[in-house]
C-alpha cells in the first residue's frame, strides 16, 4: 500500500494490521449477512431458490432497487435523505406512458420526458434544501406526496383512469424493459453500469472526496473551498435520475403503468443502503456495501416465496436485519471515533 | 521579541458587527504580525468567535475596515480569506472523523493525476503528503494516512488540521480555543506545534480563555470584553492576575472574592 522512499517514517503494512483494519470496515458485515440470509433460503427455498428461476428473481428485484439505492447511498454519504423516490418512479413511468401511449408519441420522446422529470424534480429538491435549508427529510417528503398528488391528478383528468398502457415495440423497449435468458431483465445490465459509475464517483474521482466532507462536516467543508450547493444539487438530480430509470424500466417492462407504482423504494432503498454499511448520518459508506445491501434486501424479499411461509415473514427478517445493521453501523463508528487510539497506542 | 516594525501582515480598524440590533463587535481594532503569537482573550460571549469570523470571511463587518498587508480589502466569503491565505482551525480541528487522514488533508484541494474523463484521486500523494507534513510537526506517531481522523487523539487532530493550513500556505493561522478540550500534555503538544508554526513565519491568533496557556506562546494580547478591545499589551506588560481580572470584569471579580469569603472563609483561613 505505502511502499515509499520520500518517508522513512511511513512503514509496509503488516498482513496482521491489514486484515485488522478489514475487520473494522462495515462492508464486512454488510458481506456477511448477504451470505447468511443465501445460506438461510438455499436451507429453507430448496432447490428452486438456487436454481435459475430463484436467482433471476432476486436478481431482476435488486438491480431495480440497486439503480435507486445506488444514487441514494450516495446522497445519505452526504448526509442528506432522498423520501421522494417513489412518487417520482410513479410520476415518470406514467409521463412515459401518457407521451407513447396514450398520446402516441414516439417511444423515445416519453423516455426523455420521464428521465427529465426525475432530473427537475431532483433538481428542485436540491434547490429547496440548500436555499431554505428546511432538512432534506421534509423537503422530499413534501415532494413525494406533492408529486404522487400532481400525477393522480393529471393523469385522472387526462385519461379518466388510474392505469395506462403502453403497447409500442421498439428498440427502446428492448432496451429499458426487455430480458436476457429468458428471465433476467435488462435492468440488470444498467444496475452494473449505475455502479461502476457511482464507484467511480465516489472513490475514484475527486468529487468523491467532496461526498464524504458533506457527511463529516459540512462548515469545514465549505470553509476547505468545497461547492456545498453544486454538489448537493447534483446529488439530489441523481437520485432523481435513478428513480425515473426504473419509472421507464418498470413501464416499458409490464406494457403500462399504475399512478400508485414504485412507492415501495422509498423505504427499500433506505433500508438497503444501510444494510450496506452507510452511516445514516452521513461522511461514510461504500458502493460495495450497498450492493451487498441491496443483494441481502432482494434475497430476503424474493427468498421467503421458496420457502412456502407467509410472505410477512420476509418484512420481519427485513426489519431484524435493518436493526442489526445500524447497532453495526453505530458501533463502526464508535470504534472508529474512539477506540482506533488504544489499537495505535499497542503498535508504538 | 515583540517589536512591532514595518506593516501588519492583517490589521483591523474600528471593525464593529451589529446582528439585528445587537453589538457583537464594537470598534476593534487589532494588528497581526508574521512570526508573532497574538493571543485573544475573553471570557465566553465577549466576541471572540464573531471576530474570528469576520478574519475568515463567515461575516462582513458593519463597519470599519480590514487591511491584509496595508491594502483594505473585503472578505466577501470564506473562500475569499482563505485565498488570502487566512486559515482557521477549530476546537475539534474541523476535520471528518470518518475520513481517512489523506482524504480529509485535502478536501477542497483535491490532487489529481490523469487527464479529461480519467482524471481521479491521487491517493498515494495525498497519504504521503499528509502523513510527512504532520510528521514535520512532530506527529511521529502517525505513519499511515489510509487511517480514519476520528482514531487520532485531540491533539493529534489539532496538529493534523494546523499541518494542512501550514501545507496549503496559510500565511495568518487562527487557531479558535485549540487547547479547551485537551488534557494537559496534549494540550502543551499543542501549543509546542504552535510556537513551530509561528517559527516558520506565520501569524497566528490565539484564540482561548486559558491565560497560562496564552501567556505561554503569546508575543501580544488583546482582550475583549463586550464585543470591545479592553486592553492590548505585548509580552511581559502585564501580570497573569491581572490579566485574569480583566478578562472577568476586574472589579466586579475582587468583589465577588469578597463575597465568597464572607461565606466560606478566606483562602489564608483555609489552608
Amino acid at each position: 500500500m505505502s511502499k515509499t522512499s520520500s518517508n522513512p517514517a511511513t512503514t509496509q503494512k503488516s498482513a496482521v494490521s491489514k486484515l485488522r483494519d478489514l475487520t473494522r470496515r462495515p462492508e464486512l458485515g454488510a458481506l456477511a449477512g448477504t451470505v447468511i440470509v443465501y445460506v438461510f433460503f438455499s436451507i429453507f427455498g430448496g432447490q428452486e431458490f438456487t436454481a435459475l428461476g430463484g436467482l433471476s428473481a432476486w436478481a431482476n428485484t435488486a438491480a431495480e432497487l440497486l439503480i435507486i439505492a445506488l444514487p441514494v447511498g450516495l446522497l445519505m454519504i452526504a448526509g442528506e435523505f432522498d423520501l421522494s423516490v417513489g412518487s417520482v418512479v410513479a410520476g415518470s413511468s406514467v409521463t412515459l406512458a401518457l407521451i407513447s401511449g396514450y398520446w402516441g408519441l414516439p417511444l423515445w420522446v416519453g423516455i426523455i420526458a420521464a428521465l427529465c422529470l426525475g432530473l427537475v424534480s431532483g433538481f428542485l429538491n436540491g434547490l429547496m434544501v440548500t436555499k431554505t435549508k428546511v432538512p432534506s427529510f421534509i423537503v422530499t417528503l413534501a415532494m413525494q406526496f406533492g408529486l404522487a398528488g400532481l400525477t393522480l391528478g393529471s393523469v385522472r383528468l387526462i385519461t379518466q383512469t388510474t392505469s395506462i398502457s403502453l403497447a409500442e415495440e421498439s428498440i427502446f423497449k428492448e432496451m429499458f424493459g426487455g430480458k436476457f435468458a429468458n428471465q433476467f431483465e435488462n435492468a440488470i445490465f444498467w444496475a452494473i453500469a449505475a455502479a461502476l459509475l457511482v464507484a467511480w464517483i465516489l472513490q475514484v474521482s475527486p468529487y468523491g472526496n467532496w461526498i464524504f466532507a458533506l457527511g463529516g462536516d459540512i462548515t469545514s467543508a465549505r470553509a476547505a473551498g468545497v461547492q456545498v450547493e453544486k454538489t448537493k444539487i447534483a446529488l439530489f438530480m441523481a437520485t432523481g435520475f435513478g428513480a425515473s430509470l426504473v419509472g421507464v424500466i418498470q413501464a416499458t417492462l409490464y406494457n403500462g403503468t399504475s399512478t400508485s407504482g414504485g412507492q415501495s423504494f422509498v423505504f427499500n432503498s433506505v433500508i438497503a443502503v444501510v444494510i450496506g454499511g452507510v452511516v445514516l448520518t452521513g461522511g461514510y459508506g461504500s458502493v460495495i456495501g450497498i450492493v451487498l445491501g441491496t443483494c441481502t434486501f432482494a434475497i430476503v424479499n424474493q427468498g421467503v416465496y421458496y420457502t412456502g411461509w407467509d410472505s410477512d415473514w420476509a418484512a420481519l427478517i427485513l426489519g431484524i436485519l435493518l436493526l442489526a445493521a445500524v447497532l453495526m453501523n453505530n458501533t463502526f463508528r464508535r470504534l472508529a471515533l474512539s477506540g482506533g487510539k488504544k489499537e495505535v497506542k499497542k503498535n508504538v | 521579541m515583540s517589536k512591532r516594525i514595518g506593516t501588519p501582515l492583517l490589521k483591523l480598524n474600528k471593525v464593529s458587527k451589529v446582528f439585528a440590533g445587537y453589538r457583537a463587535l464594537d470598534e476593534v481594532s487589532l494588528e497581526v504580525y508574521p512570526g508573532q503569537v497574538l493571543c485573544l482573550l475573553g471570557d465566553n460571549g465577549a466576541g471572540k468567535s464573531t471576530l474570528i469570523k469576520v478574519l475568515a470571511g463567515f461575516h462582513e463587518a458593519t463597519t470599519g475596515t480590514l487591511e491584509l498587508n496595508g491594502e483594505v480589502t473585503a472578505f466577501k466569503s470564506p473562500k475569499d480569506a482563505s485565498q488570502a491565505g487566512i486559515a482557521t482551525v477549530h476546537q475539534f480541528g474541523g476535520t471528518f472523523p470518518l475520513m481517512s487522514i489523506g482524504r480529509s488533508f485535502f478536501v477542497g484541494a483535491e490532487p489529481t493525476k490523469g487527464k479529461g474523463i480519467l482524471r481521479r484521486f491521487d491517493k498515494k500523494f495525498a497519504n504521503e503528503t499528509a502523513v510527512r507534513e504532520m510528521q514535520a510537526l512532530g506527529i511521529t506517531r502517525v505513519t499511515d494516512g489510509d487511517r480514519l481522523i476520528g482514531a487520532l487523539s485531540g491533539g493529534e487532530r489539532q496538529a493534523a488540521a494546523i499541518a494542512r493550513a501550514v501545507h496549503f500556505g496559510a500565511n495568518v493561522l487562527i487557531l479558535d480555543e485549540p487547547t479547551a478540550a485537551l488534557g494537559v500534555k496534549e494540550a502543551a503538544h499543542v501549543l509546542r506545534i504552535v510556537m513551530q508554526a509561528r517559527n516558520r513565519g506565520v501569524a497566528v491568533i490565539l484564540v482561548t480563555h486559558n491565560v497560562s496557556h496564552a501567556l505561554t506562546v503569546g508575543d501580544h494580547f488583546a482582550v475583549l470584553i463586550h464585543g470591545a478591545k479592553a486592553d492590548d499589551f505585548a509580552k511581559g506588560e502585564r501580570t497573569r492576575e491581572q490579566i485574569t481580572d480583566l478578562m472577568a470584569g476586574g472589579e466586579a471579580m475582587a468583589e465577588l472574592e469578597k463575597e465568597l469569603n464572607t461565606l466560606t472563609g478566606s483562602v489564608e483561613k483555609i489552608n
